[in-house]
């Protein structure tokens, strides 16, 4: 295999070339989230080759890998170390890469309870327009000096330039886990996530589908037993709890086959939303997901009255129609000026999170 | 950029009690909780609503005047030092919990709240606001969100960055600015991320909206002394390479035990070359549970004695002490000078073996508390200002001390910022390109540079004189010795 830091020369090649010609170039890891953002623009950039894990140091909770490392990898040396990614993201099936899930920034069920992706991230490196390598942030958990331009990166679907390296803080797994399920309508499974999420339990998950509510507890032993006894409801086999979450984690329940799929994200309290059409619930209340739903301007409706946002996630956009919600104005300028900024020939992902930009 | 000018603006739209302009009002507001950097601020305002932030800011924008804002003022690197010629808008008066939702776990605030209030306020339905930096009874929200704060529990809770949901708040231009909400996410780059912990150099934030989680029913605290600092740096390691996450884990050097003990009675180990404090939280099943497994992770790793604390008003007395080590670094010394690098934890013994070198060539004591779960050390240099030189030396070992955390794969900052102390600091760690990214984003939001300018991040020019001073300084037969 060639050596990574060849890699990264023929990476910063053409990101000068690109420059200098002027030429959008579209970034790609695995390609497992082709359908994600609003366009697919520029010449493909693979940034797979990229890849391995740079430091890996479990009594320090931090793991560095290089943008291109598939997560498989990253997850198999961390369970063999007895730890995890607790921000669980979504592989989709397949096996994305690191790179693409810190770009992407998207969390799986544990995100209320346990933090998105945006809050594991420790550091970054990123290889501007000009072909420069900035770090930002490293490999310690507490680190204020400078702007937290690490996070930032974290959901900028690269936008700001490619994202070659990324460390993140990682955590022991649960010595225990127990998933329970419960009959609950949609109406009595919101006020009751809410209600569990304000008691001190070792609750990691709460999602509700199809008239039944399914919650992880995880943590010591005795605890999550305890916490069991105070809950009720019927305890799920491993196995098939197992597959539940990695299938709510990776959007490979039946239920997300179905298009247009809408990505609702409001406080947890909000009532049921007045839309029509099969829905699931995860992040105890605060993920809404709807499928089968065309009207974008009802969905929209309904998020924003709710205190939140709607994205297409999935499926086809009505024509002109942005998948993201739209920002303000105010904040609009920010993210054009930051564009700019970080990438003044305007090379990556153009019209990826924001059309136009 | 014209005072008078503004001054005349501002007074059509503060009311007369909300602006400070003799040098007798302005003088409490020279410095932050960093006493040795004081200017006096052209004029103070003290507003108290939105609207009233606003106008000061669209009268600043209009008349070219810098503007440092300041929550409580007990930073620890300068942050809100003033401008001279400029305004030091203090958000103090912005104090009132706006709105609890216990369902939703969420608080409403305005900048001014203190950070303990917050909690007060939860805790007649549960719950609690978990960052808790020692200055936690006065400090404010809004420096919290400005510092991104930490405190003793944030290796299993985290910093202010991850228990704020959104702030609202002002440009420097007067435009409304709102980041992040009670919805979970939200569409668009993370400008809530890059907002925290960005020292006043953004925006001015008006109001924050926080995470509340449920209070642990149950908490202990067990101490473990060991004979020597890297035994108890391993066993730090130990601990979490056992797949244990304390609610809290806090090393103290002797040194700063010997200063504690006598003002705090807490119970300390005065043979012991450092203690260890280890915290469990939540139910009660699970606390046994872990300190089970922490006592024995802690006798296996070396402890000389293990003690677990066996009431509530043990376990806080055990506390006190180490959130009284700076007060007591003040008996002990007329001045001390406190440092926040953070180092990967496995070498945390070789950088106090490096600190106490360090002492002798500095001729200056050092006693070292730190955050040793999240490698985060707040070495406590103790000096005199009124001796000549000593500052300067105290400065000077502060700064060896940073460069041997960026040397080690830290940062000169865990949790105190960078401010005007480290900026020099800022040259070590960075790259001009980094830092030049780092004023990308600050055009970005501040094109004009008015808001909190000097501070954070150094210019070119202020880089290359800090780097021929270190030259220099290496350079010298005696390095040891201070020459400023």
């Amino acid at each position: 295999m060639q050596a990574a830091t060849e890699v990264l020369d023929e990476l910063r090649a053409r990101i000068l070339e690109a420059a200098d010609s002027g030429t959008a170039l579209r970034l790609r890891g695995a390609g497992t989230k082709d359908f994600y953002g609003e366009q697919l623009e520029g010449i493909v950039l693979d940034l797979s080759r990229y890849q391995g894990i740079v430091h890996y140091e479990p009594s320090e909770l931090v793991l560095t890998a290089r943008c291109g490392t598939p997560l498989s990898q990253i997850e198999a040396a961390l369970a063999a170390q007895g730890q995890f990614l607790a921000f669980e993201p979504p592989r989709f099936g397949a096996d994305p890469t690191l790179g693409g899930s810190i770009a992407a920034g998207l969390s799986g069920p544990g995100r209320t309870y346990l933090g998105a992706a945006r809050d594991f991230v420790l550091g970054a490196h990123l290889l501007n327009g000009q072909g420069e390598t900035l770090r930002f942030g490293g490999e310690v958990m507490k680190n204020v000096a400078g702007f937290d331009v690490a996070r930032l990166l974290c959901g900028s679907l690269g936008i700001l330039g490619v994202i070659t390296q990324v460390s993140l803080k990682v955590l022991p797994l649960p010595r225990a886990q127990v998933t329970l399920r419960l009959e609950w309508t949609l109406a009595e499974a919101l006020q009751q996530f809410n209600r569990l999420g304000g008691e001190p339990l070792p609750l990691t998950a709460a999602a509700w589908h199809a008239g039944a509510a399914w919650l992880r507890l995880a943590g010591a032993a005795p605890a999550v037993e305890a916490a069991c006894a105070r809950i009720g409801g019927e305890r799920v086999d491993e196995s098939p709890a197992r597959s539940f979450w990695s299938a709510l984690r990776d959007l490979t329940l039946p239920f997300f086959a179905h298009e247009p799929l809408w990505r609702v994200s409001v406080p947890s309290t909000a009532p049921a939303l007045a839309l029509e059409g099969p829905v699931l619930i995860d992040w105890g209340g605060a993920l809404r997901w709807y499928a089968g739903l065309p009207a974008s301007a009802a969905v929209r409706a309904q998020a924003s009255a709710a205190g939140g946002t709607a994205a297409l996630f999935r499926g086809a956009a009505s024509e002109g129609a942005p998948r993201f919600q739209p920002l303000p104005d105010v904040n609009l300028t920010l993210h054009r000026r930051l564009k700019e900024r970080f990438d003044p020939k305007g090379i990556f992902n153009r019209s990826r999170l924001i059309p136009g930009l | 950029m014209s005072v008078p000018d503004l001054l005349g603006s501002l007074r059509t739209v503060l009311p007369a009690d909300a602006l400070l302009v003799s040098a007798e009002d302005r003088r409490p507001f020279e410095c932050d909780g960093l006493t040795v950097f004081r200017e006096l601020p052209a004029l103070v305002a003290l507003p108290r609503t939105e609207a009233e932030v606003r106008a000061v800011l669209v009268s600043c924008h209009r008349h070219g005047v810098p503007v440092v804002a300041r929550g409580s003022g007990t930073g620890l690197s300068g942050g809100a030092t003033p401008h001279p010629g400029g305004v030091l808008l203090s958000l103090a008066r912005m104090n009132r919990i706006l709105h609890i939702d216990p369902l939703a776990r969420t608080a409403r605030l305005e900048p001014g709240v203190p950070n303990q209030r917050i909690s007060e306020a939860a805790a007649a339905f549960g719950l609690y606001y978990a960052p808790d930096p020692s200055s936690q009874v006065a400090c404010s929200i809004g420096g919290n969100v400005a510092e991104n704060s930490g405190g003793v529990h944030c290796l299993k809770y985290g910093l202010t960055v991850h228990n704020v949901l959104g702030v609202r708040g002002f440009g420097i231009a007067g435009e409304r600015i709102e980041l992040g909400g009670t919805a979970a996410d939200g569409p668009g780059l993370d400008l809530l991320a890059l907002t925290i912990g960005s020292e006043g150099l953004l925006m001015v934030v008006t109001e924050v909206i926080v995470k509340l989680i449920p209070r642990p029913p149950c908490a202990q605290l067990v101490m473990a002394s060991f004979p020597d600092v890297h035994r108890a740096g391993d066993a730090v390691a130990a601990i979490i390479g056992a797949g244990i996450i304390p609610a809290g884990l806090e090393m103290m050097d002797r040194k700063a035990t010997a200063a504690v003990e006598p003002f705090v009675h807490a119970g300390y180990d005065l043979d012991a070359a450092a203690i260890l404090l280890v915290e469990s939280d939540g139910t009660p099943e699970e606390v046994a549970d872990q300190v089970a497994e922490i006592e024995r992770v802690l006798r296996a790793a070396g402890a000389s004695s293990v003690r677990v604390s066996g009431s509530e008003a043990e376990r806080v007395r055990l506390w006190s002490g180490r959130k009284n080590a700076f007060p007591a670094a003040g008996r002990i010394s007329p001045d001390y000078y406190c440092m926040d690098g953070t180092i990967p934890r496995k070498h945390v013994g070789r950088v106090l073996e490096a600190i106490e070198a360090m002492e002798a060539s500095y001729q200056l004591r050092c006693m070292n508390v730190f955050h040793a779960g999240d490698g985060n050390l707040h070495p406590v240099i103790l000096f005199d200002a009124n001796e000549a030189g000593s500052w300067e030396r105290a400065e000077r070992f502060g700064a060896q001390i940073l460069e041997l955390c960026v040397e080690l794969g830290g940062t000169i900052t865990g949790e105190h910022g960078v401010g005007i102390e480290k900026i020099n600091s800022m040259c070590v760690q960075f790259s001009p390109a980094e830092r030049a990214a780092f004023f990308a984003i600050k055009e970005a939001f501040d094109p004009q540079a008015l808001l909190n300018p000097g501070k954070v991040i150094p210019t070119l020019a202020r880089c290359a004189e800090y780097g021929r001073m270190r030259v220099h300084h290496g350079a010298l037969a005696h390095p040891e010795l201070p020459r400023f």
